[in-house]
């Protein structure tokens, strides 16, 4: 277990994130796809802090924040797409053509 | 041995990220992604990082929960009995995805790392504690209140309008003068839900909508051109938001034949 081999999976996981975020239809799906590149970069993070900080607690900080971070863009993207679809109707990406109707 | 459990867990990672977005059904779509959460955490913990590794399965078990609950509310095919290939731009997600991950290999393998492993035998808990409540105190309590805002916000943006009216009673603004309508841009109103209220008894606990509160004023309005001789003080508070004070002053039940409220009074 070597940091290299901790980057390349961490960017492996922002890659098929990436993927996800791009190709997907679905609101939700396409959330996934966010949670999957933060999933990567949290694995990151951790990786950095336990291999070139010497336990430095402020690596420890950062992978917090992605944690918060995650939690945030599940809320706020949860509540939006209750938003849209209570006011549209829509659930995916294709039927939101402008931000006002 | 550990770095077995590492490719591993590694692999179960890529491998549940991957069929996250190659199964047909939503549900096993979430919990392939909290799978591969769930291996995350497990790495983060084979790298002494208890505390991250252990609320990442926490978190994101709930979290997951939560998307599956909204996968069944809001999307079709849940169960993923038929094929199910909701994509667009396919080629250019792949094309991006897999750039992504060439460049950042790439970045990894050239890059010289510098290489300061944990010590041994640090107490890595500890250590976070007393950062957390120490030094990083501030940036700790700023997630805290980003956190609140979110959930503020959340609430805001999928409420609808409820007991106490929609969720922008109280922001509309008062009146560019006595008796007029809001100041600012014009509410859509939905209509229909009628003025509740119109005795004095009665208004201190009403159900008051907005588009209520809008009649309100056009009536108000309608009747400061016939009375003139109305005090400006009672025109403030027909223009203010003090919605309840509006509806219980008297005069408006006894002016203004047209009004929703002399209608509705009687139910009560």
């Amino acid at each position: 277990m070597t940091l290299t081999a901790i980057l390349i999976v961490s960017a492996a996981l922002f890659g098929i994130g990436l993927f996800g975020a791009l190709s997907q239809k679905s609101f939700v799906m396409l959330m996934m796809g966010l949670e999957m590149m933060l999933n990567g970069t949290l694995l990151a993070a951790v990786g950095f802090w336990a291999y070139t900080l010497e336990g430095a607690p402020s690596g420890q900080l950062l992978a917090i924040l992605i944690m918060a971070v995650m939690a945030v863009e599940l809320a706020i993207g949860f509540a939006l797409v209750v938003a849209v679809y209570r006011k549209r109707q829509a659930d995916v990406i294709e039927a939101l053509g402008t931000l006002k109707q | 041995m550990t770095d077995l459990a590492f490719y591993t867990l590694s692999a179960l990672a890529i491998w549940s990220g991957w069929r996250v977005f190659r199964v047909d059904s939503m549900i096993r779509a979430t919990f392939a992604l909290m799978v591969s959460f769930i291996a995350v955490g497990g790495i983060a913990l084979l790298m002494s990082a208890e505390f991250i590794g252990v609320a990442t399965v926490f978190m994101m078990a709930v979290e997951m929960m939560v998307m599956a609950l909204f996968m069944v509310m809001f999307m079709m095919n849940p169960a993923g009995l038929n094929p199910m290939r909701m994509v667009h731009q396919y080629g250019l997600s792949i094309g991006a995805g897999f750039a992504a991950f060439v460049g950042l290999t790439v970045a990894v393998l050239t890059t010289n790392l510098p290489n300061n492993p944990l010590p041994a035998g640090r107490d890595t808990l500890r250590d976070l504690g007393i950062e957390l409540l120490g030094q990083s105190m501030l940036i700790f309590e700023t997630a805290g209140v980003t956190l609140l805002a979110t959930m503020v916000g959340a609430v805001v943006l999928s409420s609808r309008g409820g007991r106490f009216g929609d969720t922008n009673e109280g922001a509309v603004p008062p009146g560019l003068h006595p008796g007029g309508a809001p100041a600012g841009r014009k509410v859509e109103t939905g209509g229909g839900h009628g003025g509740h209220g119109g005795h004095g008894a009665h208004a201190g606990h009403d159900m008051i909508m907005e588009d209520a509160d809008v009649k309100d004023v056009d009536t108000h309005q309608s009747h400061d051109e016939a009375e003139t001789d109305e005090p400006a003080a009672a025109n403030d508070e027909h223009a203010g938001h003090t919605h309840h004070t509006a509806t219980s002053d008297p005069t408006s039940d006894k002016i203004a034949p047209g009004d929703p409220h002399k209608t509705h009074g009687t139910e009560h």
